[in-house]
């Protein structure tokens, strides 16, 4: 019965692709946090690539003679540093727009990256079935067996540091969150009257798969895409925090936050800044995929 | 009576750790950097580094290096850690208890704080405490062990001072214990100075395991004890005039846990995971801090000790969430 | 006439959200003491809508709209929340519909049907297990101490259900509601789980509101009898009237489309869909449209 839904009503996407500028303004009305997160994250991303233009200072210039200067608000500071100095004097504010570059590249491509990779072996699992599918889940089944963090600080032992690690390490990992969600969802949509009806059309599987299926699969893989993309800040920090991300001379807010935790009793604001960010930011990934969900998810729409 | 279904498990328990010492092993052997060239000093001469290389049996080939290993490790010879030149079964051994103790704990009150927190869910009849708690837990879902670690060392520690910031125990505190189980064995001998000392050292790590295991439990208990509050089961006992309290207690929570057990399982290996960043904040001697020191060194023969000391953790978590399952599920118990 | 036990009057409900659907419609129903009352209809009629009422476990997305349900002359609907747990432990339970949900699957036989008994009568040790072994022998249980220790899934439906009806005696009610109690079971179980029923009420002098859709069944059991349709009440009085002299042709089309009780399989025929203009005409006099589901 409820597999079994008519032609004109395909689950997902249908009505996503069908739908006009007003009702999707008017959905946007009725989740105002993707309203809120999206503009965010677009600020940041801005921030981030306009880095040089918009920082006050070079990240990387120090100055001992300025060091661990607090925030603008508070006394003994230089309004010059709005958000203070580090213990080598460098300026918080602009090393934080510049660790937004490394976040953000780390986030949009590993993200990109795992979603890709995951979406097609899901596809083809999924749809064809059989041994197919059988490689497949057997593969998932031994890969979410390990813990991810582990998993990620023994990859990047193994292959080295810098953003490439990172990025890969975390398209290794991640990829599965992907493949089990697109490869149950294309199960479910082969299962559909409207698949029947293409295959009696004569259309090929490739057709079927790329035109009738995939489209109905893409909202989940956004949906997933933007809170993998709230997990890859989080793993990126989480390396550069123990020394096993990009090199040091390169802002980051993993770094950042393992410089503040060092000095944690002379200066707090150098952890407490970029902890917020990055809290702020994986908050903003995380509420922007749960609004998509809503946005998206035709249950929970009424 | 260990059932067929058991003995299945525990035999595929066994096959899987084999897996995991075989893979590891490879991936670590295959990688590129040469452990040797980081630990001798600059200007050694060939012969030293040959010699060296042969010590660590470096020299030869990979199944070959693997028989050797696998005939130590099967009597308890993990060799030597090259960065901290010490038996890698000693060193391992020295700090899993405190590794134990710490996530012991914290699943202890992850599971309490997630327990409550649903059962407390199912007393509100206004839908607006349903959806705030929903909302407040969808922000706890996405705060990772990490940051809440590191807001615990400012609020705690920094801000309102009350609670040490890093190591186990202080280290004025004399200690002569036999075990390295320092809460448990200060328990037993009833010396409180410093069981209260350790667990001062141990309540923000063990928090900061425990906030995100909370949320994900109170998100799936409460599913679960929502859509088993609407079986007939649950409406006769409240048509029985039960209260809704008694009604989660004594009706829905036993059957809702069985799918939050599973779950649980999975959620306390990647605590595990969790260890390795948390035990850095603060400091703390257990493995996973052990583990970050083997990877930045690349101290081959103690990141592979850690590895299958992980994997046999995890083998342990598998079969015990399983055992659980038949003490909850009448019908496993039978089967 | 005695006293009534259970006095329905004026009641009606309607779905929470605009259009505000009506599934009652001033419905008035009375109980006696020791009477089998059947409330029959098709699905939609509203008759489990009744039930769900007096039990006070209304679906979020119905809400009653006005009337009053007297229990004994209090009514249920006005009363604390407290008063009224008591009353539902106490002196009105329930044989469900499905007895293979209705049983806690993790939970012994023995514990789930003594609960009242302990919460309620403050019975334990082994004064509550001769009262759980004499119950289960009410119900033509064998070997009663043993099932006392099984699970559920141990046990056929027919054995569940019996257990559910001694559960529901248990407490020795002075109201019953009976909702589709033999639906779910096999045509040969469905006879003796009447029978049971029957018997037990009697010896109890238990009154019983019997919901079911099927009017040979009523035949069998019921004392009076009040025919629903669309949310309101067509047809009632003593079960012999209704059934040997329809004063409504809904009625006698529901006894034509009801399987004939000492027959199994077909032989139904389907409501002539005249009827079915008719009476829709009469509920739209009512302001009702017809609902097809609750």
């Amino acid at each position: 019965m409820v597999e079994r839904a008519l032609p004109e009503i395909p689950r997902l996407g249908g009505s996503v692709a069908h739908r006009g500028m007003p009702s999707w303004l008017k959905g946007l009305r009725r989740e105002p946090r993707v309203v809120v997160a999206g503009g965010y994250l677009l600020l940041l991303l801005l921030a981030a690539i306009f880095a040089p233009l918009v920082s006050p200072h070079d990240p990387l210039e120090q100055d001992l003679m300025l060091n661990t200067l607090p925030p603008a608000f508070s006394a003994g500071a230089d309004p010059g540093y709005v958000l203070g100095t580090d213990s080598l004097g460098r300026d918080i504010a602009s090393r934080l727009i510049h660790g937004a570059r490394v976040a953000l590249t780390v986030a949009i491509v590993a993200a990109l990256a795992a979603g890709a990779f995951g979406t097609v072996l899901g596809l083809l699992a999924g749809y064809y079935g059989g041994w197919v599918d059988a490689v497949v889940s057997r593969l998932i089944d031994i890969w979410m067996a390990f813990p991810p963090v582990l998993l990620s600080i023994l990859l990047v032992a193994m292959i080295g540091t810098g953003l490439t690690s990172v990025i890969l390490a975390i398209v290794i990992i991640d990829w599965t969150r992907f493949c089990r969600v697109v490869r149950s969802e294309t199960l479910q949509q082969t299962r559909m009257d409207y698949v029947d009806a293409a295959v009696v059309l004569g259309r090929s599987r490739w057709t079927i798969l790329t035109r009738e299926v995939l489209p109905n699969v893409l909202p989940v893989v956004l949906v997933l895409l933007s809170l993998e993309m709230g997990i890859a800040v989080i793993v990126e920090a989480v390396l550069s925090f123990v020394g096993l991300s990009v090199s040091s001379d390169m802002p980051t807010w993993g770094g950042m936050i393992a410089e503040g935790r060092q000095i944690i009793y002379h200066g707090w604001w150098v952890m407490v800044f970029p902890l917020s960010l990055l809290v702020l930011t994986v908050l903003a990934f995380n509420q922007l995929g749960d609004g998509l969900r809503r946005l998206t998810d035709p249950v929970m729409r009424r | 009576m260990l059932s067929s279904r058991a003995l299945r498990q525990v035999v595929f328990a066994i096959v899987t750790l084999f897996g995991v010492a075989v893979v590891s092993f490879v991936l670590l052997r295959v990688v590129p950097g040469d452990p040797i060239a980081m630990m001798i000093a600059p200007g050694a001469s060939a012969e030293d580094i040959a010699r060296l290389r042969a010590a660590y049996g470096l020299d030869k080939g990979l199944v070959a290096q693997f028989v050797i290993w696998l005939g130590h490790a099967l009597t308890g010879d993990f060799g030597t850690s090259i960065s901290m030149r010490q038996n890698v079964v000693h060193l391992i051994a020295g700090r899993l208890p405190a590794t134990i103790e710490l996530t012991l704990t914290a699943l202890a009150v992850g599971l309490a704080l997630g327990i409550g927190a649903a059962v407390a869910s199912t007393l509100g009849t206004r839908r607006l405490i349903g959806s705030t708690v929903d909302n407040a837990n969808g922000i706890l879902l996405a705060v990772p062990d990490f940051v809440w670690a590191l807001a615990f060392v400012l609020l705690f520690g920094v801000a309102w001072p009350i609670l040490p910031i890093s190591g186990r125990v202080d280290p004025r505190l004399a200690i002569d214990f036999t075990t390295s189980f320092l809460l448990i064995e200060s328990l037993l001998r009833l010396r409180l100075d410093i069981a209260r000392d350790v667990l001062a050292h141990m309540i923000m790590p063990a928090m900061a395991l425990a906030l995100p295991l909370a949320a994900v439990i109170l998100r799936v208990l409460k599913g679960a004890l929502e859509s088993e509050a609407l079986r007939d089961y649950a409406l006769l006992a409240r048509i029985r005039g039960a209260s809704r309290l008694r009604v989660t207690l004594r009706e829905t929570l036993r059957n809702a846990m069985i799918p939050t057990l599973a779950l649980t399982g999975v959620q306390f290996t990647f605590m595990f995971g969790g260890t390795v960043i948390v035990e850095r904040i603060f400091a703390y001697p257990g493995i996973g801090n052990l583990a970050i020191d083997a990877v930045i060194n690349r101290d081959l023969p103690l990141v592979q000790g850690l590895i299958l000391t992980f994997g046999l953790i995890f083998i342990l978590i598998n079969l015990a969430v399983e055992a659980s399952f038949a003490l909850l599920n009448p019908r496993l118990r039978h089967g | 006439m005695s006293p009534a036990l259970l006095s329905i009057a004026g009641l009606s409900a309607r779905l929470k959200r605009p259009p505000h659907t009506p599934l009652l419609r001033s419905v008035d129903l009375e109980v006696a003491p020791g009477e089998v009352h059947g409330l029959v209809g098709e699905s939609g009629a509203g008759k489990s809508t009744i039930g769900k009422a007096i039990l006070g476990i209304l679906p979020g997305a119905i809400e009653l709209a006005g009337g009053t349900i007297r229990f004994c002359g209090e009514d249920l609907l006005a009363m604390p929340a407290g008063r009224r747990r008591e009353i539902l432990g106490s002196q009105i339970a329930l044989i469900p519909q499905d007895p293979m949900t209705s049983l806690n699957p993790s939970r012994r036989i023995g514990d789930q049907l003594t609960d009242g008994l302990r919460l309620k009568r403050g019975l334990n040790g082994k004064a509550l297990e001769d009262k759980a072994v004499s119950l289960l022998r009410d119900v033509q249980i064998n070997d009663p101490e043993a099932v006392l220790r099984r699970y559920p899934h141990e046990l056929s439906g027919g054995m569940r259900q019996r257990i559910l009806i001694a559960a529901a005696f248990s407490m020795d009610p002075k109201l019953i509601i009976a909702d589709e109690p033999t639906t779910a079971l096999d045509v040969t179980v469905q006879k003796e789980v009447l029978r049971l029923i029957r018997s037990m009420q009697a010896s109890h002098g238990t009154g019983v509101l019997f919901v079911t859709h099927d009017l040979g069944v009523v035949a069998q059991i019921c004392d009076r009898v009040t025919v629903l349709y669309g949310g309101m009440i067509v047809e009632q009085g003593a079960t012999a009237d209704v059934l040997a002299a329809p004063s409504h042709p809904y009625t006698a089309a529901l006894m034509a489309a009801s399987p004939r009780h000492d027959q199994t399989g077909s032989g139904m025929q389907p409501i002539p869909a005249s009827l079915t203009a008719a009476l829709q005409g009469e509920l739209a006099r009512h302001g009702l449209e017809r609902v097809t589901h609750a």
